[in-house]
């Protein structure tokens, strides 16, 4: 297993310029997600960290090597792709046997070996069966067999839950990542469903147009995201964004929206006036009808143990997550309190978000 | 708008029978969502609703009136399927007139006109009504197949997983746009989802189906808070209701085999020993995976908890359901 380095990584294919200057560590056995929306150079990523694209510039350091101009077959990487294809006419044993067979391994040696693999995805069961009448769930985990069983310094993964059904992709999301508790192997996974990168990632890169938006864990990524992207791309419903005119002073420690104060972290920079945001997530909204800061409920949403409600206010749309128990009725007027720690600022025109106390610290793109 | 009542419906398909004795009351105004699995029966409700289908027994009622023999144009009801179909070679303006174009119905050009733009303003197309069909993303051509059903005002609107093709952010969007349609115009929906999201937010009644059978039928806060079984049990909750033998937390009622624990059942502090297997930070919640004598559970925690994998910490049960041995519940 491997550490893997991306220095400055870029990708132009002709005029368009798919990756751009992309830098990040992925550390020895994390479960490491690239994560964005379609084109945003996530999967060309992947693919060149594989060797299935070579950069136009950069450095890819797998292991303590720089391999970027190296051809797939030297890097040790195994690849499981969305569409994954297995050998039909083959059965269960044979497919996950297969790459050790052309390698040349000794018989005895495979055959311990498919039955290490076959054990870890709990497989002994269908090892002869042919794969042509598997189940979905059964021909991934053959897939995955064939990755497993050559011992590879990492995996990359594209996608490969995005052609299953909600409730399966669900349960084969906790089955991969038991699996990858159980191994330790260095992943590398490409996803564009945020939820599964949050349940999923030891670490995330965030990425937009080509570019690392943002890097770090889970919860730093939800709790400070470091641009107006990534905050609106993570997290369902997404992060509220209230949008004012206005200036910072360094040390100020609230913002005015329509005359209403609202405090918020220590902010850390001064800025001149200008359009900025200020972000809240819907569970970080409480009703209170003590609450100078007024909207009115436009829809109620019962989840169970919790509830959303949407509310129209002087800034647009809001969303609030509150318990299941409290009462709102639609139509009604209610009073809003902000938890004013887990507030962000963001500046409109660049997207970026303004260092605060709360956010200092966590790395950006 | 009319009220539709379903009695006992059963229909095979060669030796699979997709639907045994079905019966439910869809009340006029009601948002009714069908919620269960692939293969549990949903659809085939649709369509014999819209008579797509013969059923082998039961009958179909609207307004009283049985509508068996009746043709799928004469039972006046619009369906949207899951699976999209336009008029390629039609613009969104025109794809979205076209039912109210029917001789039978002889709707002046002028009411045509507003009704589209009105549709077209609530499903946030407006800006592309000129554009052909084909100009569109598969989220605005389902968009505009939903718009053609609302365009009418039929008895009842039939949804088959309309909303499943189209990605998180917008399937959010619509949830509400569809809520808030439907409180407006007083219309009846039958929603068909595997997705408990949809049932939980939109329904105003939820029936739950299991193998061609209606186990439950009632509220989606009734669902959650009781369930008649251990199935319907797992079909609403995120994370799922954790089950487990019954003599976990020591003794059950008589006749209990299986406790049911959602994350508010379970409360951190005293109790017996659990390990935690993995903190998983999902941003809005943190879910904590525990072992607890050999059991998988998994309930939720404090956002930014300092448990870490490996701790050990101690749990009791509170309010829990309990299930017997064919998974039904016991009170």
């Amino acid at each position: 297993m491997a550490e893997i380095v991306i220095k400055n990584l870029r990708k132009e294919f002709g005029a368009f310029t798919a990756v751009k200057e992309s830098s990040f560590t992925i550390g020895d056995g994390e479960f490491f997600m690239l994560l964005g929306p379609s084109g945003c150079g996530k999967t060309t990523t992947l693919r060149m960290i594989a060797g299935l694209e070579l950069p136009t510039s950069g450095e890819i350091w797998l292991g303590g090597e720089e391999v970027s101009q190296r051809p797939a077959s030297e890097r040790d990487i195994a690849f499981v792709f969305q569409m994954f294809a297995l050998y039909p006419h083959m059965n269960v044993r044979k497919n996950i046997s297969y790459p050790l067979v052309s390698q040349g391994m000794p018989k005895p040696q495979v055959q311990a070996k498919v039955a290490e693999v076959a054990k870890i995805l709990g497989i002994e069961s269908i090892l002869d069966r042919p794969v042509g009448g598997l189940s979905g769930g059964d021909r991934q985990r053959v897939a995955l067999g064939r990755a497993i069983v050559r011992n590879p310094k990492a995996f990359m993964m594209d996608e490969p839950l995005g052609a299953l059904d909600a409730e399966f992709r669900e349960h084969m999301a906790e089955e991969l990542r038991a699996l990858h508790d159980r191994m330790g192997a260095t992943t590398v996974y490409v996803t564009h469903d945020q939820l599964e990168a949050m349940q999923m990632g030891d670490k995330i890169v965030v990425m937009n147009h080509g570019s690392v938006e943002q890097f770090g864990t889970p919860q730093q990524i939800y709790d400070h995201p470091a641009t107006l992207f990534v905050a609106d791309f993570i997290g369902s419903p997404s992060m509220n964004f209230m949008r004012f005119d206005g200036g910072i002073t360094v040390g100020q420690r609230s913002v005015s929206l329509g005359g209403i104060e609202i405090a918020t972290p220590e902010i850390q920079v001064s800025v001149a006036p200008r359009k900025l945001v200020l972000g809240v997530r819907p569970e970080h909204i409480r009703l209170s009808d003590a609450a100078q800061y007024r909207g009115q409920v436009e829809a109620v949403e019962y989840l169970g143990t919790t509830q959303i409600i949407t509310l129209a206010t002087a800034h647009g749309r809001l969303k609030a997550r509150v318990p299941a128990g409290q009462v709102a009725r639609v139509g009604e007027n209610i009073g809003l309190d902000f938890t004013a720690s887990t507030l962000a600022i963001f500046d409109d025109t660049t997207g970026r978000a303004l260092r605060t106390a709360a956010n200092a610290g966590v790395h950006h793109g | 708008m009319a009220e539709v009542s379903l009695i006992g419906l059963s229909k095979k398909f060669g030796q699979t029978q997709a639907l045994a004795g079905v019966s439910f009351p869809i009340p006029d105004g009601a948002f009714v969502v069908l919620l269960g699995p692939t293969g549990a029966g949903k659809t085939t409700i649709l369509r014999l609703i819209a008579g797509l289908e013969k059923p082998d027994s039961g009958d179909v009622l609207i307004d009283g009136q049985s509508v068996l023999a009746d043709m799928p144009a004469q039972r006046d009801v619009a369906m949207v399927f899951q699976q999209y179909s336009l008029y390629p070679h039609l613009t969104v303006r025109e794809n979205l007139a076209f039912p109210l174009r029917s001789p039978v119905l002889n709707v002046p050009e002028a009411d045509i006109a507003t009704r589209v733009e009105k549709v077209a303003s609530v499903l946030q197309i407006a800006h592309k009504l000129n554009n052909k069909a084909t100009q569109l993303s598969g989220g605005e051509m389902q968009r505009v197949s939903i718009g053609r059903a609302l365009i009418r005002s039929p008895r009842i609107y039939l949804m088959d997983e309309p909303l499943s093709s189209l990605d998180a952010k917008l399937r959010a969007d619509l949830r509400v746009e569809l809520k808030r349609i439907h409180s407006e115009m007083g219309a009846t929906f039958l929603y068909v989802t595997h997705d408990q999201i949809e049932a939980m937010t939109m329904a105003t009644h939820v029936g739950v189906l299991d193998q061609g059978r209606l186990v439950q039928f009632g509220t989606p806060r009734e669902i959650y808070e009781d369930p008649v079984s251990a199935y319907v049990a797992t079909r609403l909750g995120q994370p799922r209701i954790n089950l487990a033998p019954a003599d976990l937390f020591g003794h059950g009622p008589h006749g209990a085999t299986q406790i049911g624990l959602r994350p508010e059942h379970i409360v951190v502090g005293s109790g017996k020993s659990a390990t935690v297997r993995r903190v998983e930070r999902l941003g809005d919640q943190t879910r904590l995976h525990l072992a607890c004598d050999g059991h998988d559970l998994i309930t939720l925690t404090d956002v930014h908890t300092p448990l870490a994998q490996g701790d050990s910490i101690k749990i009791h049960s509170e309010n829990p359901l309990w299930f017997d041995t064919s998974g039904n519940r016991i009170r």
